[in-house]
């Protein structure tokens, strides 16, 4: 059966196949559809309800610490989040790699490289892999997506370790016709209806408890396992060779999207190379790349962001063939994301090919910049602002959610942005170092929510006095309007105001600055001075919500 | 040689402003090439750019496709929602390959975009030195007069250029995706606006 598939809609479907049992999320893009398939899988066709366990989390480090919960009771989970996320969950995934999982587990991370919408910095999440030694398998395509999540999940259970599988935007984002078995039975039957989410946690101490001097046993017995892992990465067919090579003198390594721009353009420029594509990044399939480059000449490694393969390549090259001519970061850039056209490039003068691409020169024009949308009740809350302070004098911290676009024209009221919660953090620390400048923290409900309540109470307990406007538009709008704790507002929904009074904020008021506009003005100003932290939730549906 | 000549591979962009229907376009243009069995890859772009940001969206169709991105000058069609969006597609544009601009004769506003306002003439007088040919054609007034709805002209867009050769996908296949794709609530509207497609003359 083939299916045109979106990578992340054909992670599910690796999922489904697999027969996934448990799937926790943060959304944040390039990876939020995976969770967002899942939750309209899990709530529609109530007659026969999916049977497997969804849910978003409030953050990525309680998504991965639901899994690993999951895994612990036995049962096939999946957690997917975005670069930015795993940062947030590494405190939990180092110890994990250590326990290893009980039910086979597949983490899913997605890098931008290039920065379209992780625009913070441009992380290289392959560095985890090294630092937490959790095997890490690279696809290039939808296909690759789904392949290699039931892969991973074979892997995951023979070895009993978490894997993690990284894509980037452009495979997440890449459509392709995709070869789909039938899934698992994932609705429920009225045969079926009583035997679900079958987990158990057995207690196992020696397994689940990190401590000394256990973790060091822990620690040996899994540098050991990764061995094992990588004798199978060896024998792996997803590390695979495109062609016969023994007679060429010059060869390609690469992974990921890299390797589709490879293939084209040396398709493009009639160039016949052997191309060796990695599919595991972590471990590496040491021989097999010996083998490739023992008899080569030179060898350019195609790879986006920093050259971590090269690196690797250079060390084994060193014991193989140390007259090994290396090419990679001499010929591609490490920032940014790699076009086709600068591979063809590389790929021309690694060659000795003259290529004379004459283009003529684009003109300078103005850039449309990104705006909130029509009806958006950001617009009423950085007008409110704009008119009641002095925006000289005033700081502004910026946080991550569609108002951060507040920071480009018309208001440009963005002094700093790094990541989830930083405005509140940072206005603290601003406030305790300058003891005068005064600090805006803009911050959205869903980040509040995610991390920002203990930057809250620390502004309470070291006693600094930023206004926070927090936007409570009720969902989480830039990635695609997720569910979060506060919302959609049920009887059961957690009010937010109840959490800042219980953090001990005593300057509170909760607005609408689409009807209230001059309350808003007010407010503001009227914060400004006081000597504790004060709060104005800024209280107006998206407008994105149908 | 260029092998692309030979596998016959077609290249287009859809550009415009996040808000426009440009995924729901491309990825109905998918499904249409999907459903003739031809191979296809498309790269689309999510998050942040779709707040009313330039958005660029690539497919490609044919045979032996690796790259979901195309290479810079090599479109055979450009599909452009809104006018101005012109000037980031001509990186992908070329007179040696014979690129086609296809443009929706309208204007999104946007705050960033204060006093840029090049008339068809001064677009046309830029793009000349990357394109065989211009259409300018005013589907979002067409649609508002119509339909009452500019959105739909993304779907429009793709309709015309169906209907007019400019890509090789036959219309009877765009109207096949277009029913298996779009929610019921805005099925009548599309195939509306796909229906107009065939009328128009320019």
């Amino acid at each position: 059966m083939k299916k045109l598939l979106l990578g992340n809609e054909a992670i599910v479907q690796g999922a489904l196949e697999a027969g996934v049992q448990f799937i926790s999320t943060y959304p944040g893009t390039p990876a939020s559809e995976i969770g967002d398939i899942f939750f309209e899988l899990k709530n529609k066709e109530l007659k026969h309800p999916a049977n497997f366990y969804f849910e978003y989390s409030t953050n990525e480090k309680t998504a991965l610490e639901a899994g690993i919960g999951a895994s612990f009771s036995g049962l096939k989970t999946l957690v997917a989040m975005k670069d930015f996320g795993l940062n947030v969950c590494l405190d939990a995934l180092g110890p994990f790699v250590y326990t290893g999982s009980k039910g086979p587990t597949v983490i899913i991370v997605a890098d931008d490289p290039g920065c379209h919408s992780s625009a913070q910095w441009e992380e290289n999440t392959r560095a985890i892999s090294y630092l937490t030694h959790i095997p890490t398998l690279e696809p290039s395509d939808p296909q690759e997506c789904k392949d290699f999540v039931k892969f991973g999940f074979k892997l995951s259970e023979k070895f009993k370790i978490p894997v993690l599988i990284r894509t980037t935007t452009r495979v997440a984002h890449q459509i392709q016709t995709v070869n789909c078995q039938k899934t698992s039975a994932y609705r429920q039957t009225e045969k079926s209806k009583n035997k679900l989410l079958k987990g158990k946690f057995i207690k196992n101490p020696h397994q689940f408890v990190t401590l000394p001097p256990r973790v060091l046993e822990m620690k040996k017995e899994l540098l050991e396992k990764i061995e094992k892992i990588k004798n199978f990465s060896e024998k792996s067919r997803i590390n695979f060779i495109n062609q016969k090579f023994e007679s060429r003198k010059a060869g390609i390594i690469t992974s990921g999207t890299s390797y589709l721009y490879v293939r084209e353009n040396l398709k493009e420029l009639n160039l016949n190379l052997p191309v060796l594509k990695l599919g595991f990044f972590y471990p590496l399939p040491e021989k097999k790349i010996k083998n490739f480059i023992k008899n080569l000449n030179k060898v350019l490694i195609v790879e986006e962001l920093e050259p971590f393969l090269e690196k690797e390549i250079k060390i084994l090259a060193k014991e193989t063939n140390s007259n090994l001519k290396i090419f990679g970061k001499n010929l591609l850039s490490e920032t940014g994301e790699l076009k086709p056209e600068d591979i063809s490039r590389a790929l021309a003068k690694f060659n000795g090919k003259k290529i004379n691409i004459i283009q003529p020169k684009i003109p300078n024009f103005p850039k449309r910049k990104p705006i909130f949308c029509p009806g958006c009740p950001y617009w009423s809350v950085f007008e409110a602002v704009k008119q009641a302070v002095n925006s000289k004098k005033i700081i502004f911290g910026g946080d991550i959610g569609c108002y951060m676009l507040g920071g480009l024209p018309p208001y440009n009221m963005q002094d700093y942005l790094l990541c989830m919660s930083s405005s509140i953090g940072i206005a603290h620390g601003i406030e305790k170092a300058t003891n005068k400048q005064k600090v805006i923290a803009f911050i959205g409900d869903s980040t509040f929510f995610h991390s920002g309540i203990p930057a809250l109470i620390n502004t309470v307990f070291n006693k600094s006095n930023p206004l926070i406007i927090l936007m409570n538009n009720q969902t989480t709008a830039m990635t695609g309007l997720q569910p979060h704790p506060g919302a959609p507002a049920k009887p059961d929904g957690i009010k937010i105001e109840n959490i800042i009074r219980a953090c001990g904020v005593k300057h509170l008021e909760i607005i609408d600055p689409t009807k209230d506009f001059k309350k808003m003005v007010a407010t503001v100003k009227k914060f400004l001075i006081k000597n504790e932290v004060s709060v104005i939730i800024a209280r107006h549906p998206c407008a994105r919500i149908k | 040689m260029r092998q692309n000549k030979i596998n016959k591979n077609f290249n287009i962009i859809i550009a415009g402003t996040g808000g426009q229907g440009l995924i729901t376009a491309g990825r109905i243009l998918a499904k249409a090439i999907f459903l003739e069995k031809k191979e296809i890859k498309m790269s689309e772009l999510h998050g942040l750019s779709q707040r009313g940001g330039s958005v660029v969206i690539h497919l490609r169709m044919g045979k032996n496709i690796y790259s979901p991105l195309i290479n810079r000058g090599e479109t055979d069609l450009i599909l452009v929602l809104e006018k101005r969006e012109v000037f980031p597609s001509l990186y992908f544009a070329s007179k040696s390959k014979g690129t086609i601009f296809l443009i929706n004769d309208c204007l999104v506003p946007s705050p960033s975009l204060p006093n840029f306002n090049p008339s068809n003439d001064k677009i046309k007088k830029i793009i000349n030195g990357f394109s065989k040919k211009i259409i300018f054609i005013p589907a979002s007034k067409i649609m508002k007069e119509k339909l009452g709805k500019e959105i739909v002209s993304s779907i429009f867009l793709i309709s015309f250029a169906s209907f007019k050769n400019l890509i090789p996908v036959k219309p009877k296949s765009i109207l096949k995706a277009i029913k298996e794709s779009i929610p019921k609530k805005y099925l009548d509207i599309n195939v509306k606006a796909f229906n107009l497609a065939e009328k128009v003359s320019f």
